[in-house]
């Protein structure tokens, strides 16, 4: 098989992004702190985003059929490279990274993000493997770079220490799955048999795999190092964390549920995971005051909410899924956009730094509107349609419990996001405090992501159209 | 038929108001001109419903239709029947009433009070006319932010306990109402109400589907023991913001209930009839005996409601042509006449700056054209002949003797407790000795005032004397929601009677031998 470069074109202009910002660190001056923040990055970043919509439609396979291009993998690089254009114009600006250590950070982040566009495509376990270790180790590099702050430190360490095991638990599962079915590829392995009884060893092994991914998604037992590493590290590396990876791990879960029919085991553990971290995570919500930590348990449960569409196991419910992961990260990147932008001196912003936002930003406090409205799934935005799509591809496929269980928790969700419309737009600030100023740029992106986030409510399916057919690539 | 779309008209010129509004720099004079002449043109484009609604079709007219979600089997579409016409009357008038009566209440963001004031119109027009389940889910849920924040933003001291309490309830209400709908559809087939209806789903379905959007019905209506969050929500609520709450948030509970419950649920309505009359006759009276001992004047009206909206749950679960023609009536009359009776609230609360009974005792000598309204919104509040509220709840009164005198004679308390708790609050109002000399100075109503309490009162007497036409204008939809129950229960009767008759065969056979062997 030939290796067709135009198929590819998408993770090249990333690797260039990469290249150039490893030209930056080395041309830039150790001893300075000259290094004014790549203005460039943000432009860099839509060119890819340009390549990668022009590329929408490839279709093919590289590497002996390790490394696929399709619909699935197309969408999903589209969506990380949306994702990083507008990471990178946080990051850039994070000012608790030295300025001569800037153009390093940058770059681990660009190669993680560059991981995840791997990990889109692979089809391989062991090519996901590779994959997703890409992306994790630049990103346990970059988690610590918080103005040597101690508790940064202890971030990064969690992070690093609960990646090994979790990984060190997939490499595992791997050889177990190999063992009992003989190969890694997907799509080999959706011929084989997955249920307990026939096959126990290659069902333990991909329960290990999953817990690769799960560590990704911040699932249900894997969701402990969530809230402590976004209160940890900077606010700015916390919205990549929080953000870019669950696309990574989203995309492979989708591709990996073409294994899981509805009705086999594995599913019904997934599904009991799903139905566990929607709950923990939210309960565990409540009672937070720090925002990054409230936004780390939320996304405990957004993962809960996106296994629906996985254990569904249908096109529709495979589209669902990959249409909530795109949703999941505007509507997460806007809150965490907030976030970066509330405070001035970096620190981490509670409930009552939003007081009286409504007056000193207006921008601010309606982008966090529309976020937070979206987290809880209320209409008309993007939420709400995509949580429609989940819930009713899960009911369809006889998970009526879990979609119980979904709804039930958006009821007691919407007390800790409607705190930050609270907070935002009735409480007054207490003393005269400062007025964020946005530049241009800043404001543009937080107008996209808001703007956004309400077209895909009122008008989803267009993009749904393309999720679906993501998704129907894959099932037999 | 209308050549252009009246009801997408109705609902999106509120909206591209509201975002007009945030858009463009505006004095704020000129923010309460344009939402008052926005509400203006609004009436004046919901005149075609008017002209061409056509009275003796009870299904839906005025139709509109356009795929959404394909994939899912979302649709745009829009309906309008007898019953959801009145209600939407009702929103779009209320408009440029509410916008006047917060004329001077509102000191503090004009521009995001009147952006929350269109949108919730536009939320309240949409719910009306939705077709679809999605979108119906759409409108009811997009109506809760504008409401919280008319609460959490403009309302009274407790206003952060009011407001939570009221999302929190409403919403997690209806995030089982979500289930049901998602239920429906697979059940189904399809998301489009008028397919839905015509549907005859098993009982024990139909158990489920019920009960899940019975609790959200519930609670918006609210019934007896979801009501707790209403007084809290009314008192604190700005008078604009409690009008545009009785009159029609409320009434999106009932609507439910006759709209969805009935129709689609219909073995399930019947099972759960009992219960369902029993928690009205409880409303009626727990509402009535609790506004009987308030001081508040907002917490009474608030009480009333409770009260009024168990004559509404009562007359649609009779199941007869009269109790839902009944409910109809007092949904369009409550709406008008506690409406109106915030509003007077708001009046005089702007005068004496407490809404306590004590403080505002005695207007009697000082301002007899506001106790010239509060008198016939008063009276109108607890059934006086002649006046518009009479009509529903004699009609709900007759059906209930009609199906149970038991049900009638408990019920009757209820209507003189309205009498009872209106009459002391009228009474103290007009004639009370005030308990401090304030009070005297106060200027009557302005002409401000006069203009939006005066279309109320005109249609108070006007429906109190002419019922015929609205009447006619409910009849034939309430009659066709009617037959599909009746039409599908009957169905189930006959089912049951089918087979419950051949057990009684096979059991007779069982005992035959037993019989024989002893």
């Amino acid at each position: 098989m030939g290796f067709d470069i135009a198929l590819v074109l998408p993770e090249l202009a990333m690797l260039l992004v990469v290249a150039l910002l490893f030209a930056a660190t080395v041309m830039t001056r150790k001893d300075s702190e000259s290094f004014a923040g790549a203005g460039w990055l943000p432009l860099g970043a839509l060119v890819v985003l340009a390549v990668s919509l022009a590329s929408l439609h490839g279709k093919g396979e590289l590497f002996s059929g390790t490394y696929r291009v399709d619909m699935l993998s197309q969408f999903f690089k589209a969506a990380i490279a949306a994702g990083f254009v507008f990471t990178s114009m946080i990051v850039r600006r994070n000012k608790l990274v030295p300025g001569n250590d800037r153009p390093d950070y940058l770059m681990l982040l660009a190669i993680s993000a560059w991981g995840l566009m791997l990990m889109a495509s692979a089809v391989d376990l062991i090519t996901i493997y590779v994959a997703m270790e890409i992306s994790s180790y630049s990103l346990y590099a970059a988690i610590p770079l918080r103005a040597q702050d101690r508790h940064a430190a202890e971030a990064g360490i969690k992070y690093i220490m609960f990646g090994a095991l979790a990984t060190a638990l997939a490499l595992y599962g791997y050889s177990w799955i190999l063992a009992g079915q003989h190969t890694g590829l997907i799509m080999e392995l959706a011929g084989k048999e997955w249920s307990w009884a026939q096959s126990p060893m290659a069902c333990i092994g991909l329960l290990l795999f999953l817990c690769g991914l799960f560590f990704k998604l911040a699932l249900f037992p894997f969701h402990f190092w969530c809230p402590d590493v976004y209160q940890g590290t900077s606010n700015e590396t916390a919205a990549f964390a929080a953000t870019m990876p669950k696309l990574g791990a989203a995309a492979v879960l989708v591709r990996l549920a073409a294994l899981l029919t509805p009705d086999l085991e594995i599913t019904h553990v997934i599904a009991a995971f799903t139905a566990v971290s929607m709950t923990l995570g939210n309960l565990s919500a409540l009672t937070q005051k720090d925002l990054k930590r409230m936004l780390g348990y939320s996304s405990v449960a957004h993962a809960g909410y996106l296994g629906l569409g996985i254990v569904s196991g249908t096109a529709g419910g495979l589209g669902a899924a990959a249409f909530y992961a795109l949703v999941y990260l505007l509507m997460n990147l806007a809150c965490f956009w907030v976030v970066c932008q509330v405070t001035e001196d970096g620190k981490n912003p509670t409930y009552s730094s939003l007081n009286g936002l409504y007056k000193r930003s207006p921008m601010l406090a309606f982008v966090l509107a529309v976020a937070a409205f979206a987290l809880v799934g209320l209409p008309p935005t993007a939420g709400f349609m995509g949580k429609l799509f989940l819930l009713t591809s899960a009911w369809g496929a006889g998970y009526q419990w879990l979609v119980i269980v979904a709804v039930l928790n958006t009821a007691i969700a919407i007390y800790y996001y409607l705190s930050l419309v609270r907070h935002a737009y009735t409480e007054e600030a207490d003393e005269a405090e400062v007025r964020p100023t946005l530049g241009a740029g800043t404001k543009l992106a937080g107008a996209v992501m808001a703007v956004s986030i309400l077209l895909l409510g009122v008008m989803a399916s267009p993009v749904y159209r393309l999720a679906v057919q993501a998704g129907s690539g894959l099932l037999p | 038929m209308t050549s252009y779309p009246v009801l997408t008209t109705l609902i999106f010129v509120p909206l591209i108001a509201a975002f007009l509004l945030l858009v463009l720099p505006m004095q704020q004079q000129t923010v309460r001109r344009f939402t008052l002449w926005t509400g203006f043109i609004e009436i004046a484009l919901s005149i075609p419903l008017l002209n061409h609604f056509n009275l003796s079709d009870g299904g839906f007219q005025f139709v509109e239709h356009m795929p959404w979600v394909p994939q899912w089997g979302l649709s745009y579409s829009l309906g309008l029947d007898g019953i959801s016409l009145l209600m939407v009357l009702l929103s779009v008038l209320l408009l440029p009433l509410t916008v006047l009566c917060s004329w001077t209440y509102i000191g503090k963001r004009i521009k995001e009070f009147h952006f929350c004031l269109l949108l919730m119109t536009s939320a309240c027009v949409g719910v009306f006319v939705a077709m679809d389940l999605v979108l119906f889910y759409v409108f009811w849920e997009a109506m809760l932010i504008p409401m919280y924040l008319l609460i959490a933003v403009w309302g009274g001291p407790e206003k952060k306990y009011a407001s939570i309490k009221f999302f929190l309830y409403t919403l997690a209400g209806s995030t089982l109402l979500l289930a049901a709908i998602v239920a429906l559809y697979y059940q189904g087939g399809t998301f489009s109400i008028p397919d839905l209806l015509t549907q005859h789903f098993p009982e024990n379905f139909q158990i489920w589907v019920f009960l899940a959007m019975a609790i959200a019905f519930a609670i918006k209506v609210p019934m007896f023991p979801f009501h707790t969050w209403l007084p809290a929500a009314h008192v604190q609520a700005p008078s604009a913001g409690s009008v545009i709450l009785a009159s029609v948030l409320l009434k999106m509970g009932t609507y439910g209930f006759l709209r969805f419950c009935l129709p689609m649920c219909p073995d399930a309505s019947q099972f759960f009839a009992p219960a369902m009359i029993a928690i009205s006759v409880v409303s009626i009276i727990y509402g009535g005996l609790v506004a009987l001992g308030q001081n508040d004047i907002k917490r009474i009206i608030a009480y009333s409601s409770v009260a009024h909206m168990g004559f509404v749950t009562l007359g649609i679960f009779l199941f007869n042509q009269q109790g839902a023609e009944g409910a109809v009536m007092v949904m369009l009359n409550h709406g008008i006449v506690t409406g109106a009776l915030f509003m007077m609230v708001g009046v005089i609360y702007e005068r004496s700056h407490s809404r306590e009974l004590l403080e505002n005792m005695g207007l009697g000598k000082y301002m007899p054209a506001f106790m010239g309204f509060f008198g016939l919104f008063a009276l109108s509040s607890f059934g006086f002949p002649g006046l518009n509220s009479f009509v529903g709840e004699a009609l709900v009164l007759i059906a209930a003797f009609a199906e149970s005198t038991k049900i009638g004679l408990v019920v009757i308390p209820g209507a003189l407790l309205a009498a009872a708790y209106m009459l002391r609050m009228g009474i103290k109002m007009a004639w009370g000795r005030p308990a401090s000399p304030q009070g005297k100075g106060w200027a009557d109503l302005n002409v401000r005032e006069w203009a939006y309490l005066l279309p109320m009162a005109v249609l108070v007497i006007y429906i109190g004397l002419a019922p015929g036409l609205t009447l006619k204008v409910i009849g034939p939809s309430v009659d066709r929601m009617l037959q599909l129950y009746k039409s599908k229960t009957e169905h189930t009767a006959q089912v049951e009677r089918n087979t419950t008759l051949r057990p009684d065969v096979l059991a007779l056979a069982e005992t035959q031998p037993t019989g024989k062997g002893e």
